[in-house]
């Protein structure tokens, strides 16, 4: 009789680490891969709602995860995509209910973006290409670093756009009073979805500049 | 390989499963839901009024202050008198009264069409040993519905305070009719001229120094949001001009 030892991984190997670690950076759903930028665009006009989304995201893209890797050996693959789709409706029609009963101000922001995380390419891209193929552990926790990597642009462009737009942080003033008094005026633009873009675009160039291997050919 | 008969079954369950869940939700999550709808309607209408109160003391301020709920028709009469929780006449109460339903029937009357006799509220709030009359405003922006409430003081004519709201205008631009800046000029404008004659509040493109708008009749419109400006005029002329009878016959008496 042999005994084969089943090796059991720690629950944050090394690799389990950079599941969570590597969506933060170099692998930066947002401004690497390049997804979810609709709604990056439209919730980032003030803090509190983007960080909002962001746990909402956070919260659909691990469960969803989750879900899917237990189902994975049940899962027709010719219905799978039904069958991802579903849960992550369901999972989102769960977070704008519960948004609408216990933080209605910011789901009456949010409004239809709430409802448009179904269509957030970043959810889809994670349960067909690792949900699928990797143990619930790995799945959940790679949910998390991506919803996480998704979030943090999220709140750093919203940052900048309230500061600047509105001259606040989470709707508190922060611009001196003596700034206005000298003519500075809150930059309307900053309010207007094409200023998410730029901005967007500023981390991207800062974050390439810095990691050279991200930069592509020619 | 999986069957079509695994398939169809994977398909139903799960199917069924998510539906109970989501019912489930949808059910348990209701109450909270309708009461922060109500809490919203409740602070407007306040905020109106001049009266700031937060989500948990919104429900208490309103049961202080508004002491009266009056429904009217179209002719002027009052067909519903709501006062300290109970019917005083009639059985409608202005506060479950939804005004996007009752313009629209006013304007199925207008194009010659069955539909019920259209009613209007107005709320009546005492404070400060003065009553305030305050009603609600519906109509359309540019991308999408504003609504809001009219103050009057006890002349019913002279204009205390208005909020706004809106769905969905341009940030910077139309959304600008919901902050003070814009809503402060309302204050001690007159809905009637000297003769007693409706003449509205008139959002003015372009500023009302530069217009013949009197000045007691228009407040300045906001540069790029014209669309949603003059919305908000026709929000305010389409809602208010429901009440001149009534206004007026409580003038005659």
């Amino acid at each position: 009789m042999s005994t084969v030892k089943t090796e059991r991984e720690p629950m944050f190997s090394a690799k389990t680490k950079k599941l969570l670690i590597g969506p933060l950076s170099k692998d930066n759903p947002i401004t690497v891969q390049v997804l979810g930028i609709c709604s990056a665009l439209a919730v980032t006009v003030k803090l509190e709602p983007a960080v909002v989304m962001s746990i909402s995201v956070i919260a659909v893209t691990a469960i969803a995860n989750l879900l899917i890797s237990l189902l994975r050996n049940t899962i027709p693959p010719r219905i799978r995509i039904i069958v991802q789709l579903v849960v992550i409706a369901a999972l989102v029609i769960l977070v704008d209910q519960i948004l609408k009963a216990y933080v209605y101000d910011v789901s009456k922001q949010l409004s239809v973006f709430v409802g448009l995380i179904i269509t957030n390419c970043i959810i889809m891209g994670r349960l067909e290409a690792f949900a699928m193929a990797n143990k619930p552990w790995p799945a959940f926790v790679d949910g998390i670093g991506n919803g996480l990597g998704y979030g943090i642009i999220l709140i750093i462009v919203a940052f900048f756009r309230e500061l600047l737009g509105s001259g606040t942080i989470w709707g508190f003033h922060v611009m001196p009073k003596a700034f206005y008094e000298l003519g500075y005026v809150n930059n309307g633009l900053m309010i207007l979805p094409p200023m998410a873009l730029i901005v967007v675009g500023i981390i991207i160039w800062v974050q390439r500049s810095k990691n050279p291997e991200l930069q592509e050919e020619n | 390989m999986y069957s079509n008969g695994y398939i169809f079954r994977y398909a139903s369950i799960m199917v069924i499963l998510v539906a109970a869940i989501l019912s489930a939700a949808a059910i348990l999550l209701q109450p909270a839901q309708e009461r922060n709808v109500k809490i919203e309607k409740i602070q407007d209408i306040l905020r109106s009024a001049n009266i700031e109160s937060t989500t948990s003391n919104a429900e208490e301020l309103y049961e202080k202050y508004i002491v009266k709920e009056i429904v009217i028709n179209s002719a002027g009469e009052e067909i519903g008198v709501y006062t300290n929780g109970a019917f005083e006449k009639g059985d409608r109460r202005a506060f479950l009264i939804d005004l996007k339903t009752e313009l629209k029937a006013k304007q199925q009357i207008k194009l010659g069409k069955p539909a019920q006799e259209p009613v209007f509220p107005i709320f009546v709030c005492h404070i400060d040993n003065e009553d305030i009359f305050i009603i609600p405003l519906y109509g359309m922006g540019l991308w999408g519905p504003v609504w809001g409430n009219i103050a009057l003081k006890g002349d019913l004519n002279t204009v205390v305070g208005v909020t706004f709201g809106h769905k969905g205008e341009t940030p910077g631009l139309g959304a600008e009719i919901s902050t003070d800046i814009f809503t402060a000029q309302f204050p001690s404008k007159k809905l009637f001229d000297a003769d007693g004659n409706f003449s509205s509040i008139v959002v003015v493109k372009g500023g009302v120094a530069n217009s013949n708008i009197d000045p007691a009749h228009g407040v300045d419109g906001i540069s790029g949001g014209t669309i949603t400006s003059n919305g908000v005029s026709a929000m305010i002329n389409d809602c208010l001009e429901n009440y001149v009878t009534y206004i007026k016959n409580q003038k005659a008496i």
